[in-house]
């Protein structure tokens, strides 16, 4: 897109670049701060109907869909307060750390082919790595607030972070292997096609570790059954209970933005990305197969795609959050590291034999992408060269220069 | 027509002569050094591991800037994530009240200044002793991706320049990391060792103060730290 605006409009390179970055921005902001306002209505509304209410029906005609603007004015307009004791600095601080880390890892995620803020070719790596740092926020939060239910709360929360962050790293690795790749946008351009290619469908071990994959990232968004940080029965709040107003709701940004992000997460890794369930638009001939020429309408469609289940996965949490009751955190611990580790390690030796002996799939006659990319490198192999990167199913340079042209 | 006169006057801005990539080095570098400095002259415990992650981050920022993404993400996910969590989680863990509110003793601060004095002169002499660092802006190289280095790490140098030239082909990093992780397994294991070994508790005990922090927060005050490393120690077992 700045290349777009350099040659075609002609500005200055650091003007066209500036543009494109504060776009990129105000959309990624627009998505966190809009999706946390449809996602909590959702979540009262779910909530209501699993416990046979009827949750909001007022506020804004039918269905009280204005409730959470409704909420959101309320909050603005609350006192902020803030205890005594507390460390003046870090509490200000505390929330902004926790939703600036959310927003970060928005920044390398992908909506469609190329519908990225910035495309790294270690996508998934800075994301799982940024998304790290928003308990940051929480601990902090915790300890600032100088409360004991406070602190509590954070003290479950490092506790919970040690635990999950082990069989996360794991689930992730599997996609980045079957796609040879840390690029999002590779791995979910790897999927295309009919919805057997997606990830999840690829053999029986990457069906378990997508299950292991989600209550691991259930557990990092700090959700029930895993919202030991907040426990409102035990802790009145756990770690934002001395907050009040805008920063509170801060907070609840960064959580809603976090729940988003790993089902985006989820759905580029496993579920086929951007890709649908049919591919529509390859059947029709809008396309010819390769994303780099598809026309801008197919991309908003697979923006569509990626959204929904997205959605979906969200829905799901919602769904979890009040069905399942809350653990005990020797219960996380022993979810994360005596099961859901070995789970993930058991999968992922699995998914590599797989890719070793069944490279071609069950069926006689599906070659998957993998296999092809293991011939090609066992044929370089052979020849005694260095293999060339492209035939490795790696993302080259001139990858990158065609998607550039295109654009 | 318009467009060009707009360019044309967005042109003599004096804005377009910035360096904005020395800008940005230098906001970085300055976020960096003065959060390490802060980290040394903050007494509070907390307030110094927000100040190293401060300083990482910008660090990581740094690396991001260089365009090598992969080690700036490692910088995030190794240093600002992992230790910085792990420091935050021991400090609070272990933190007494003379932890709290450190004060360094007036002998620690001058052999502290002469290590790090002496450090910063090794530094810098090793700096400008290495004649390709002397030239800013070195010539505009192809930038390579993580793929190269995560080849060599499997023992494939696809880097390397052409084997024929070569007798030997050019080895990887199998080698170096593997000794790395068995390294990190004694570590870790003697971790567990000495963490284990102060007290003895049967499994049912850490089941009771588990069950105790859920169900009585409030008796659990002053116990917190103990019955939430307890736990933990199981675990790590």
């Amino acid at each position: 897109m700045a290349e777009f605006l350099i040659e075609t409009i002609g500005l200055p390179g650091w003007l066209a670049w500036t543009t494109v970055a504060g776009v990129s921005a105000f959309l990624i902001l627009n998505l966190i701060a809009g999706g946390a306002l449809v996602f909590i209505w959702a979540e009262r509304k779910i909530a209501a109907r699993i416990q046979d209410r009827l949750g909001p029906t007022r506020t804004g005609g039918r269905f009280g869909w204005l409730q959470s603007l409704a909420d959101g004015i309320k909050l603005l307009a609350k006192e902020d307060l803030m205890p005594d004791g507390a460390d003046g600095l870090l509490f200000r601080i505390a929330p902004y750390v926790s939703f600036c880390a959310s927003f970060c890892a928005f920044i390398a995620l992908p909506f469609a082919f190329d519908v990225v803020g910035l495309r790294l070719n270690v996508g998934v790596f800075f994301v799982v790595a940024v998304l790290g740092l928003e308990v940051f926020g929480v601990i902090l939060a915790g300890y600032a607030s100088a409360s004991k239910w406070s602190l509590f709360g954070a003290m479950r929360e490092a506790a919970q972070v040690v635990s999950y962050e082990v069989p996360l790293g794991m689930c992730v690795v599997v996609p980045v292997m079957l796609a040879g790749s840390m690029d999002l946008v590779t791995i979910g351009e790897k999927q295309a096609g009919w919805f057997t290619n997606w990830f999840i469908f690829h053999d029986p071990f990457t069906f378990v570790i997508f299950w292991v994959y989600y209550t691991c990232a259930v557990a990092s968004v700090n959700r029930a059954p895993f919202d030991l940080a907040e426990a409102e029965s035990e802790l009145v709040a756990g770690f934002h209970t001395e907050y009040s107003g805008l920063r509170w709701s801060f907070f609840f940004m960064a959580e809603y933005g976090s729940m988003f992000l790993v089902s985006v997460l989820a759905a580029v890794l496993f579920l086929g990305g951007w890709n649908g369930p049919v591919p529509v638009a390859s059947l029709l001939g809008w396309s010819d197969g390769t994303a780099v020429t598809a026309p801008y309408a197919v991309r908003l469609v697979g923006c569509a795609n990626l959204m929904g289940k997205a959605t979906l996965g969200v829905l799901v949490m919602m769904w979890i959050r009040w069905t399942l009751p809350r653990l005990r955190i020797d219960q996380v611990m022993t979810t994360c590291l005596k099961y859901c580790t070995p789970i993930a390690a058991l999968m992922f030796a699995g998914v590599m034999l797989w890719q070793l002996f069944l490279p071609g799939g069950l069926l006689p006659g599906s070659r998957s992408q993998a296999a092809a990319v293991r011939e090609a490198w066992l044929e370089g192999e052979a020849d005694g060269a260095p293999v060339p990167e492209a035939s490795v199913g790696f993302v080259p340079a001139a990858g990158r220069q065609v998607v550039g042209v295109s654009r | 027509m318009t467009e060009c006169l707009f360019s044309a006057m967005l042109a003599q801005l004096p804005l377009a002569a910035v360096d904005w990539h020395g800008l940005f080095f230098l906001l970085f570098a300055a976020i960096a050094c003065g959060a390490a400095v802060m980290v040394v002259l903050t007494d509070n415990v907390v307030r110094m591991a927000l100040h190293l992650v401060l300083s990482l981050g910008a660090t990581a920022g740094l690396f991001f800037l260089a365009g090598s993404e992969f080690v700036g993400a490692m910088q995030l996910m190794i240093y600002v994530g992992g230790t910085l969590v792990l420091l935050v989680f021991g400090v609070m863990l272990t933190a007494q009240t003379q932890l709290v509110a450190l004060k360094t003793p007036a002998g620690d601060k001058v052999l502290a200044g002469i290590l790090g004095a002496a450090l910063f002169a090794v530094l810098v002499q090793s700096a400008v002793s290495i004649e390709a660092w002397r030239r800013p802006g070195l010539a505009e190289v192809a930038a390579p991706t993580a793929t190269p280095l995560g080849m060599a790490l499997v023992g494939v140098r696809v880097d390397a320049g052409d084997s024929e030239s070569d007798r030997r082909p050019p080895s990887g990093y199998l080698l170096p990391f593997e000794i790395v992780s068995v390294h990190l397994l004694v570590v870790l294991v003697g971790a567990a060792y000495l963490a284990r070994a102060k007290r003895r508790r049967t499994p049912r005990t850490v089941e009771l103060v588990a069950s105790v922090e859920s169900s009585q927060p409030s008796r659990v005050d002053a116990g917190a730290s103990e019955s939430a490393s307890s736990v933990l120690v199981e675990t790590g077992r």
